[in-house]
């Protein structure tokens, strides 16, 4: 799926450059299910970045299904996230002001999808984790649990073949972190690789394969089990 | 779902803002259109006036400083009344009829009233017959000429024709012609008799309301009240009911050729004023417009960098979806034509009831919307709207997606 090759990434803060990920070299093959743990500011977030096409590193190359990631223009890299990179994150990112079955339906409609296929994708995916009685709702009428739930629905829309999540259980209780993560699981049987960022040692367990990330430096931890 | 849902859905979620910003833009229509409006309908009542008036040139006495056309003989200076047949002789091209008057104040039963003498036509018949001339008309040309209200009532003998053509066929020694505010004011109508400057004098015809001074005047002939009054063979002004093109091209400088004395005043002289005020209003709500829109577009534009600060983490997470930047591009940019042409139609309407209800009030005319108006302040608008998103649109569009994640 991704082969990372000596990607460096360094920032200018001040004056001070600072390195995020330092000669990183790795490799996701498909159906992955990664966790990457390691301490604040030590470049878990701009690994996932690169992953998802949003930031071009300082050196290195970075390839998708044998294509250089970083070599293609900008709008072919957001067509490439659109159709075959979704995303999860820590506090959702639902937009406010559209019910949760519209918020499915965005990653949908940017793909050109017409309303009628926009509105059964969506509601059978809220079906898939249980809301489907609530797709009319606002996420301000959603439960943090059932916020998550509609971003993973939302994730799944376009069928892709990654996902990269942040944090996915960040802002959960242990129960709905366990739902949470039994769907994640669940995607993963579906085929599709899963790329997770977290500082919990329970989301983590969930993962097939855990890599530490220490000063922009990647470590595989060896002793990982599936939950 | 679509772009249009999705702008149409985030105006409502955050109306206030927006719409605050676009008060300038919609005062700035609302301004131009009510200007426009009454200026359109007040130019096109002029025209209409001008063209019920037929008498469009006036002979005045030199000393003569003219303020409104229908008081133009209430002067007190006088000129000879022989320069009428001088310039009824003289047969110039353009010079449809002659009307001269002379005002006298007077009292009928201790009422104040305003005689004014005039000259019916066939006075003028008569003295072409007697100086024999011959003449197919009275006066000026018979080479035919652009038919007015005026030559076409002069031909009737309707006393009331004096109220739209401004002369009349006949009028005996002692008969008068009352405007309609008068005769009720008097209490007086048709056959009636009245003691005016000592002498009997019997209502002729009340004539219909024309909504000027002639209302509360009393007309007579003009000999009689050159006799009565002791005025003598003079008059106050001369109006003529000249050839528009004629008017405006070579008659102004054979009638001062003619009558050297004179002051000679066209009608568009006199509506001059009110068309350069016209002109004044009309430049002004072009400023109006224009500085309205200026702080209407950096109102706007404001509030759409404020939108977009707001909306980071959206933005962001739209991307992160597949947004492209043309995608989030069009979405604040369809969102200000929205607001544009909001904009452009409310100041429209606002401007169109103002202009309705200020019109009669101020200057007496009804407006009509204008359609046209309308095209240009919702073009006007919604080009603001949309110049004043377009950096904040590029702004966001240049969002950096990496902001979406949790430590970003």
């Amino acid at each position: 799926m991704y082969q990372l090759h000596s990607v460096t990434q360094t920032y200018e803060r001040r004056g001070n450059v600072v390195t995020a990920l330092n000669n990183c070299t790795l490799s996701i093959p498909d159906n992955s299910f990664i966790a990457i743990v390691g301490p604040s500011g030590s470049g878990k977030t701009t690994l996932l970045s690169i992953l998802g096409g949003m930031m071009a590193p300082s050196s290195g190359s970075v390839s998708m299904n044998g294509q250089s990631l970083y070599d293609l223009s900008i709008d072919q890299r957001t067509r490439l996230r659109g159709g075959k990179i979704g995303f999860v994150f820590q506090s959702f990112n639902l937009v406010a002001w559209l019910s949760a079955r519209e918020n499915v339906q965005i990653p949908l409609m940017l793909s050109g999808k017409s309303a009628h296929l926009q509105r059964e994708r969506a509601l059978e995916l809220l079906d898939r984790v249980g809301l489907s009685d609530r797709a009319d709702h606002l996420p301000s009428e959603l439960s943090q649990g059932q916020q998550q739930r509609v971003a993973l629905a939302r994730t799944l829309a376009n069928d892709p073949e990654v996902i990269l999540a942040d944090e996915p259980t960040g802002n959960l209780d242990s129960d709905t972190r366990q739902q949470v993560m039994s769907y994640l699981a669940e995607f993963h049987e579906d085929g599709r690789t899963i790329v997770m960022v977290t500082h919990d040692a329970e989301t983590a367990a969930f993962a097939r394969r855990t890599i530490r990330l220490v000063e922009g430096v990647t470590q595989e931890v060896v002793c990982t089990k599936a939950a | 779902m679509n772009l249009r849902l999705m702008i149409w859905k985030e105006l409502w979620q955050r109306p206030t803002p927006m719409l605050t910003s676009l008060l300038a833009v919609t005062l700035g229509v609302t301004a131009m259109v009510a200007i426009q409006n009454i200026t359109v309908f007040s130019e096109r009542k002029i025209a209409g006036d001008m063209e019920s008036l037929g008498a469009n040139v006036l002979v005045l006495p030199p000393a003569v400083t003219l303020q409104d056309y229908y008081s133009a003989d209430m002067h007190g200076h006088t000129m000879p009344e022989e320069y009428v047949s001088r310039l009824a002789l003289a047969r110039m091209p353009g010079v449809e009829n002659l009307a001269p008057k002379l005002c006298v104040e007077s009292d009928v039963d201790l009422i104040p009233v305003t005689v004014t003498g005039i000259l019916p036509q066939s006075e003028f018949e008569a003295k072409a017959a007697w100086q024999g001339l011959g003449l197919i008309s009275p006066v000026g040309t018979d080479r035919g000429c652009c038919e007015t209200k005026a030559n076409v009532g002069a031909a009737t003998d309707d006393p009331n024709s004096l109220a739209t053509s401004r002369t009349i066929q006949k009028l005996g020694d002692r008969d008068v012609i009352l405007g309609r505010d008068l005769a009720a004011q008097l209490g007086a109508s048709v056959g009636d008799a009245l003691p005016v400057l000592g002498e009997s004098f019997t209502v002729l015809t009340v004539l219909p309301p024309t909504g000027t001074i002639d209302d509360s005047r009393m007309f007579a002939h003009l000999h009689s009240v050159q006799d009565l009054s002791g005025a003598g063979p003079v008059v106050n002004v001369i109006e003529i009911m000249a050839c528009c093109e004629d008017a405006a091209g070579s008659l102004i400088t054979n009638l001062s050729t003619e009558l050297p004395d004179t002051r000679i005043i066209t009608i568009a002289q006199v509506v001059e004023t009110q068309v350069a005020v016209n002109g004044l209003m009309s430049r002004l709500s072009w400023v109006f417009l224009s500085i309205l829109l200026l702080v209407g577009g950096a109102s706007i534009a404001s509030v759409m960098y404020a939108n977009v600060t707001e909306r980071r983490k959206e933005i962001g997470t739209l991307m992160a979806l597949g947004a492209s930047r043309s995608f989030v591009t069009k979405m604040f940019l369809g969102k200000a034509t929205l607001l544009g042409l909001a904009g452009g139609l409310g100041g429209f309407v606002v401007g169109t009831i103002v202009a309705a209800v200020l019109g009669p009030q101020l200057l007496g005319i009804h407006v009509q919307p204008l359609p046209q108006l309308l095209a240009v302040g919702t073009i006007a608008a919604t080009v603001v709207a949309v110049a004043a998103s377009f950096l904040p649109a590029r702004r966001a569009a240049g969002l950096d997606p990496c902001l979406v994640f949790n430590d970003a």
